[in-house]
Formats: C-alpha cells, structure tokens, sequence
C-alpha cells in the first residue's frame, strides 16, 4: 500500500466547463476518497426575487444557467402560474415542450462533444459542435436568441412558431438525424471509447437509489425516474413515453442513455409539432400572488429532475424562490463512483455526470 | 474497421461548404426575428414611461421635460418586455447586429414636441 496523496483537481480544469474543485485522496493511482467543493460562481439569483416582479424574473431565472436557459424559465413559469391559478393556453404548452426538447438536444450533444474532447476524441467534438450549431440556428430563427431565447413568460409564450417555419424545424431535425446517427453508432460501438469508459464509475441500482440521483446518471443504473413520464402539459399529449433505461451503471451506460435521449426528443418533437393545436399563446396575467401561497413544481432538465419552489406575500414580488438542481443532487453520486477508481477516469467520471456547476449554485 | 466508422463523415466534409465563415469579413445573414437591438420610432413615441417601468434591468431612461427617451445598452439584455408594454408600438427589435463599441455611453433619442411641429 502506497501513501496517501491529496491531488486538487480543478476548479480549473481542461475537462470542466464549469469550476467544481475536487480533493482527491490517491493511493498508487487509485482514488481512495474524493472531497467535492464548490461555491466559485455562487451570483446570489433567488435573491433576487425580492427585487424582480414575478414577471421580470422570468429573465433572471432563465440566466441561472446557459444550457438550461429554456429549462429554468419553463420551470419558474409554471411554477408561478401554479401559484397564481393560471391555465396556460394548449399552443403555448406544446410550443414550450418543444422548445424545451431543443435545448435537451443541444445540451446532450454539447456534452457528447465535450465527452469526446475528454479521453481524446478531437473529430467526434468538432462534428458533435456542428451539429448542435443547426439547433442554435433554429433557436436563433424561432426565438431570436440562441442561448438565452427569452420566450417564456408568465401565462404562456411571447412569439409563436408558424407552420412554415416549424416545417423548417422538422427539416433540420430529419437532416440531423443521418449524422446523428453515425455519431452514436461511433460513440457506442468503437472500442476506444469502449476501453474508456466500460466499467468505468460504476453505480449500482441500489446506490443510485440511496444517493437519490436523477436524470440520465440515474436512468443508466437503470432507475426508472423521468419528469416527463408523469405527462404534464404537453407531455401528456404524447401517444407513448418511456423513459430510457440502461442497466450498466457505468460511464458507457450514461454516454448511451444521453445518446438514445437525443433521437427520443428528435420523435418527441416531431409528434408535438404534427398534434399543435390553434389558438392563443399566452393569457393575461393580473394581480399578485397572495400572501402565504405557496407552489412548487418538478421539470426534467436535459441533467435530471429539478425542482421549483415558490411562496408569495401578497405583493407581485415573491417573497422565497427555491430551486433544487438536478447536479447538487448527482454530487453524491459523482463522489460515490469516484470511490477506487483510476486516477485517469476521474475526468471521464466527473465528465458524465454532466456537471452544472452553475445551476448548482446560483 | 471500427476507426473508420467516423471516416464517411469526416470525408464528405471535404467537399461540402464549409460550416464556418470568414468572420468580420464574411457575415451570415441574421435570421428576420432576431433579436439585434432595439430602436425607436421618434414620430411614434409620447414619452409615457411604460417601457421604463417594463425594462427588468433599468436600461432605459425616459425624460419628459428633456424630451430625451436614452437606452443604455450595456445594461439591455434585448428581453423585448418594452416592444411589447409600448402602447404605441414605437418601439421594435431590429435584427442587425451593432459593431463592437468603443465606449460605455447611452443611444439618445431626442423625441420631436408635437405641439412645437405644429406651430
């Protein structure tokens, strides 16, 4: 048995796109014990929801974090509309799911990409980045913006998609799925990605369970948990969902699970945009929340199960905004796979809990 | 085989054009809903103040008695919240992009008296 080393890994770090400090115990390349640390881009935003009406923090909510942007003001919306009594319009339910299925596409190949980049995959992260940049184009023609889209407010959506530009979406979803599927039949076959990560951080059901992991770190120990599978506004609509599953538990299952997500959003979309219905995208919202009410709600962020949490005083400023991420829950996870490991995994480890450090502290 | 799996693709980038462009040279066309900056119509605007009140990070100063409506771009975040509280649609989303600036200062816009036109 060799001494004990601490190694500080991060908070800058190639691999990390986000700053998420490590201790990690070595004994001879082994990692015996991993100490997470973070709070390097805490900014203070539930905060600030004493400052913002209900309305305008819809734009901070959506600046929590980039790639989440759509996730966090679809969630704090709903939320606020559960506490105001609001029944959004059916048009405004679907537009939001599908622009909610967008950003899970780009995040999933945003995180392929940078997966790739991680055990040295350079072609796979630059093709895996020009696919995303389609989804960012359909962002930038739909909503206006591409990272932050701005689009939702309290009682519905602020700009409509019409039948010829959604007759574009579906285009450029059909164009990507040929190179998409390439991708992944890459991702998922190739023994070197195989040698990376095949039994690499493994999790077991039971463990994933007890840590109360969520999201795609959860489903590849092969916990059956998806937001969207309770069918909430949209997703209700949808002919069938289930979630997708894997039994390995280990690094290749979460790249695989990510990977069947994309085509899974890709199918979702299309149905919505075939069953959109006419009508009105938002309603009028008057008035404030009234004192002591209280909401909270559930959203499947493209990272797992996040949680919203808001009280009102009565005034149209809120008096509490909460929000669980769905990255402060996999931590505990992350820490637990990390547990005898390699010393060279840690990266790919830490990698595909796909850390969002941003969220995470807000 | 299985390098090779990846090989149709990174071929047939060989004669495709290229994703990229040539940037500051070359610009892509921005798409007609985006969201590039925002302007105001002077001949429509009355001063009312509405979009003060809407803006979610104070970037716009209105000033009746100057007759000066100013929006301080550094603070805008291009959210929209004014083009749809101004009551006489005198404002609107241009999608140009402006060039880089070389200065933190407000865009002013003097708005034209009416009763002075007249006379």
């Amino acid at each position: 048995m060799g001494k004990a080393t601490v190694i500080p890994f991060g908070p800058q770090h190639p691999v990390l796109p986000e700053p998420l400090h490590l201790d990690l115990v070595v004994e001879d390349e082994k990692v015996v014990e991993a100490i997470p640390q973070i709070g390097f881009v805490h900014r203070g935003l539930e905060k600030l929801v004493e400052t913002k009406d209900y309305n305008q923090f819809v734009y901070v909510a959506e600046r929590i974090c980039g790639i989440c942007a759509m996730g966090h003001s679809l969630g704090y919306a709903e939320t606020v509309e559960q506490l105001m009594g609001v029944e959004v319009p059916k048009r405004a339910q679907y537009l939001r799911v599908i622009w909610h299925e967008l950003s899970r596409i780009h995040s999933h190949i945003l995180w392929l990409g940078l997966a790739a980049d991680a055990f040295g995959f350079e072609s796979m992260f630059m093709h895996c980045w020009r696919l995303r940049e389609r989804v960012l184009t359909l962002f930038e023609k739909t909503t206006g913006g591409r990272v932050i889209l701005s689009v939702v407010c309290v009682g519905g959506v602020v700009r409509d998609i019409d039948d010829a530009q959604m007759a574009e979406v579906i285009s450029v979803l059909e164009g990507i799925t040929d190179e998409y599927l390439q991708i992944m039949n890459t991702l998922i076959s190739d023994y070197s990605v195989k040698n990376r990560t095949v039994g690499v951080g493994y999790l077991s059901h039971e463990d994933a369970l007890e840590l109360s992991m969520v999201g795609p770190f959860a489903r590849a120990s092969n916990v059956n948990y998806d937001v969207r599978q309770f069918g909430k506004g949209a997703y209700g609509d949808l002919s069938d969902f289930q979630p997708i599953l894997s039994n390995e538990g280990d690094c290749y299952g979460r790249v695989v699970v990510r990977c069947k997500e994309v085509l899974q959003s890709i199918d979702i979309i299309k149905e919505l945009a075939a069953k959109m219905p006419a009508g009105d995208i938002a309603v009028p919202v008057k008035g404030a929340p009234a004192a002591d009410a209280e909401a909270c709600n559930v959203l499947e962020q493209p990272r797992g199960e996040c949680y919203y949490y808001a009280r009102g005083n009565g005034s149209k400023y809120l008096e509490r905004m909460r929000m669980r991420t769905p990255t402060s829950q996999n931590i505990a996870g992350m820490v637990k796979a990390l547990d005898g490991c390699d010393f060279a995994d840690v990266n790919m480890i830490v990698l595909t809990i796909d850390p969002c450090i941003s969220c995470t502290e807000r | 085989m299985t390098s090779f799996k990846l090989g149709g693709m990174t071929f047939g980038s060989l004669f495709k054009k290229p994703e990229t462009c040539q940037y500051p040279a070359e610009k892509k066309e921005a798409p007609v809903g985006l969201r590039g900056h925002i302007v105001i119509d002077e001949d429509k605007c009355i001063l009312c103040g509405i979009c003060q009140k809407a803006c979610p990070c104070d970037a716009i100063n209105v000033d009746r008695k100057g007759r000066i409506w100013a929006i301080y771009s550094f603070h805008c975040i291009l959210c929209d919240s004014c083009v749809r509280a101004c009551p006489r649609q005198a404002l609107s989303t241009s999608p140009d992009l402006k060039s880089v600036t070389t200065g933190k200062f407000e865009s002013v816009s003097f708005i034209p008296d009416p009763k002075v036109d007249k006379a």
